[in-house]
Order: structure tokens, then sequence, then C-alpha cells
């Protein structure tokens, strides 16, 4: 077993020049759930999109272990589910089977096999019903949850998720927080939901300006009212 | 994550940049219609026209090589005047003869094209300078005031805004399909799918971003009218010119017209 997260002095800068991450270090254990928390333009999203290889900085980056070099990123594309903030951008297909179908047929599965994981995955959201439907026509709390059967049909080693809560109501957010307590997997989750952090995630990284500021469990972390408040947070 | 690379304007406070938008639209329509009514193989002309680009392009602090660089974008589209090396008759210079067909290059032929695409190169160079030097929302002024059709302004504004946000989508989208672009750990798969699923993915996406875009044309057609748009594109009265700006705008066309009664003589 070998499902981990290891970042090693990562920095990053984008092409005009802002530098995102300032010496990023960490490490995350085989089924350990981690909560990313940050102002916005902390650079948090910057440092999930470090996780499959989609941008590149200097340092070292190991995920499920493989180091994430050109040569791996196939690999490491189907162990880590990545999960962006906007489902609109995810669900690219016309219908749900055939985003949910993507990462399997892309890898080649046999076609009896890519049914049976769309069947499990949309089985684990909860979505069975929904597989020939049009995903534009979903709600957003509808759209959250097939974002995230299209990466649970890659079987996915670790699943990385970019603001799961954002723009869901009590219900939806309510349903997606039991969908993400119910999963048994390595999984890094930025978010500005404190609550949802409070509940789902025993330990909290925190990052402002592109470098990581506290590390730790979040009981302890959100009792510290000084530190939240000096990076823009708010205790739930 | 933003785009930038589709933006041609370069910041900068060299006196090319601090020329009032509206001068320098005029001129460098004024240098192309000069350009483009010079006669062919009027060659003192073309150096007389391509040393004024010249000297535009260093008073632009934008550096020559850059400039130029650019311009060679549009050299393909000076392909487009290719047959007329072989369709203007005159005295032949090469015949190239491909198997039942016989091409002739004439010399008159060749020298209209070398005209034309030496015309068009200066040209763009002026035009480069023009959109590397003032920022869009400058041009859309000048626009204005030349008396372009104030709603077409209001649509090149509207589309100038709206590119960057559509071509961020489309990449945010191509993102999330390399995220789930993955690869099995089992020997006996080819990743990456058949040709004919992957163009239908594709054109999945495409349509997602049309549909998209026509919902965001919608949402941007409500905030417009929930601020009393009622179909009539107003504007802010344009700032005086200053005394230094229509001096240059004088003398410059004054002498885009020597140069095109030259040319007319030559």
């Amino acid at each position: 077993m070998h499902h981990s997260i290891e970042i090693e002095q990562l920095y990053y800068s984008y092409p005009d020049g802002h530098q995102a991450l300032r010496g990023v270090s960490l490490h995350i254990e085989p089924c350990e759930k981690v909560a990313l928390v940050g102002p916005n333009g902390a650079g948090k999203s910057t440092l999930i999109l470090h996780l499959n290889g989609i941008l590149s900085g200097n340092g070292r980056v190991r995920v499920a272990g493989l180091p994430v070099v050109k040569e791996n990123l196939g690999k490491i594309r189907a162990r880590v589910g990545l999960v962006f903030q906007n489902p609109d951008d995810q669900l690219f297909s016309p219908t749900v089977y055939d985003d949910v179908a993507f990462g399997p047929i892309y890898q080649g599965l046999p076609p009896d096999e890519v049914r049976q994981r769309v069947e499990k995955a949309l089985a684990v959201v909860n979505m069975s019903d929904y597989l020939q439907r049009v995903s534009h026509h979903l709600s957003v709390g509808e759209k959250k949850r097939i974002a995230i059967a299209t990466v649970l049909s890659m079987d996915p080693e670790i699943l990385v998720l970019d603001e799961p809560t954002a723009g869901l109501d009590p219900r939806a957010r309510r349903s997606l927080i039991k969908l993400l307590d119910n999963l048994d997997i390595t999984m890094l989750v930025s978010s500005h939901d404190m609550l949802m952090v409070r509940e789902l995630f025993p330990r909290m990284v925190v990052m402002d300006n592109g470098s990581i500021v506290a590390d730790g469990p979040t009981q302890e972390l959100m009792a510290n009212e000084a530190l939240l408040k000096a990076h823009g947070l708010e205790a739930p | 994550m933003h785009v930038h690379f589709l933006d041609p304007y370069r910041p900068g406070h060299s006196s090319i940049h601090q020329l009032d938008a509206r001068v320098k639209f005029i001129l460098t329509l004024a240098f192309i219609l000069t350009t483009a009514l010079t006669p062919i193989g009027a060659w003192p002309i073309y150096i007389l026209l391509l040393a004024w680009a010249i000297i535009v392009e260093i008073l632009s602090e934008l550096g020559v090589g850059f400039v130029l660089r650019r311009a060679v974008l549009a050299l393909p589209f000076v392909l487009a005047a290719l047959p007329v090396i072989f369709t203007v008759p005159g005295a032949a210079l090469l015949s190239l003869s491909i198997g039942p067909w016989a091409l002739t290059i004439t010399l008159p032929g060749a020298e209209r094209f070398i005209s034309i695409a030496l015309k068009s190169w200066i040209s763009v160079q002026m035009a480069i300078v023009l959109a590397a030097t003032t920022s869009f929302p400058d041009l859309l002024t000048a626009m204005r005031a030349i008396k372009v059709p104030r709603l077409l302004v209001a649509v090149f504004g509207l589309m100038w805004r709206y590119l960057f946000v559509l071509v961020d989508e489309a990449l945010r989208l191509m993102r999330a399909r390399l995220s789930r672009s993955g690869e099995s750990d089992r020997e006996d798969l080819k990743s990456g799918g058949a040709l004919i699923w992957r163009a239908k993915v594709a054109g999945g996406m495409a349509g997602s971003l049309f549909l998209r875009a026509l919902e965001r044309s919608d949402r941007i057609y409500m905030t417009m009218l929930a601020r009393g748009y009622d179909g009539e594109v107003r504007a802010a009265p344009l700032p005086p010119l200053s005394r230094r700006d229509w001096l240059t705008l004088w003398l410059c066309l004054g002498l885009l017209f020597a140069i095109l009664v030259g040319a007319a003589l030559f």
C-alpha cells in the first residue's frame, strides 16, 4: 500500500510571474482525510493541480507511490480523482453516462467493465436513476454528485476535491457530506466550509500566500482564533 | 489561472504609447491606405514607408524584433496573392511543368507579388504597433470618435470582454478532461480510446461550450436590462485632443499625402 501524497519544497510561478506556491511541503498518509483551507488566492487550487501533473513546478511531488513526472502522468491521472470546483467544467459530455464512462473508456477497459464501473460509481453517489439524463439540465447538487462519480469510476486511490460544497443548498450539502464521510479513501479537500471541515476532517492544513502556515489536528487549529483571524478565516 | 496571451497590448510609457488613441487609429488607417494605394514596383516609396514603420517601432520602445516576429504571423495570408505570379501576362522568367500543365512565372507577375507581399508586411507592422501600444478600451474610444457605428463598437467591446472568459472556460474543460485521461495499471489495456470516441467527446465539449456561451449572453443581457438598457448604446462624451496630438495628426497626414503624391508621380 502506498496511497499517499508526498510533496517536498514545491515552488510554482504562473507564466505572468505571479508566485503561487512558495516552498510547500505536505505529507498525507493512506486513507487520511485532510482539509485544505485558506483565503482566496492562497494557492490551494494551484497546489491541487500539481497532484496530477496538470501544473508542474519546482520541487518533489510523489503521488500514490509514483513521482509526478511526464512518464507517469497517465498512471497518476488514473489514481488521483480530481474533482474541480465547477461541475460544469467536469461534465462535458451530452449525457451522464458518457461523462462517468469517460475515464474507464480512456483507460481502454472493455465495454462490459465500463458499464459496471459506471453503474457502481453512480450507485455510490446515489444517482443510479440518472444514467441517461442530460448533464446540462441537472441541479448544482446533482451535477456535483455526478462530477464525483466521474472520478470514482476510475477507481482512484486518492480523491482530491476543490470546494465541494460551494453553491449547494443545505440539503445537497448535507447529502454530499454524508457521501464524503462514507468514502473510505485518501482525501484532500479544499474548502471554505469550516463547519464541514470540523465535521469531516480530523486534520487541517492552512495555506496563505503560497505557503502552508499551519498543519495539525482540526480541533486544535479551530480553537486557535488568532491563527484563523490572521489568515482571514473564521471558526464555525 | 487566466489567459493573457491573447491580449496584444504591451503597457509602456513611450511617446507612441502616450499619443492619443484617436490620433493613432486615424494615422494607422491612413498609413495602411497610403501603402495600399502605392503602385506596383514603386520600390523607393516602399523603402520610405518601411523606414517610417521602423522609426515608429523604435519610438514605441516595443523593439523592432518584437514587431517583426509578430508580423511573420500575417505571412500565410500573403500566399493568397501567389497566383498573380503566373496569371499576369509578360516576359517569362521561369517555366515549371507539372504533368500536363505548364506554369510560367512572368516578370511583371513576380514584381506584382513581391509588391503585394511587401505592402502587406509593412501595413501589418503598423497595425501591430497600434494594437501593442493602445489598450483595447482606448481603441474602442477611437473607433467611436471616428464614427464607427456605436452598436458595432459595443459588440467589439463585449466580444473583447467575454472572449477571455470563454477561452478560460475552454481551458478548464480541457483540464478536466486531461485529469481523467489516465492509464490503467493492467498491461493488456491500451489507453486513449478510439478515434471516433475521442472526436465525439471533443464534439460534446464544443457543444457544451456553445450552450454555456449562449446562457451567459442571456445572463449578461439581463444584467444590462436590470440597469436600464433599452437597446440604445450611449457613451460619455470624448475629451478634447491636445495641441500636440493635433499637430502630430496633421503633420503625419500631410507627410502621408506627400508620399502618396510622390508615388503617383513615380
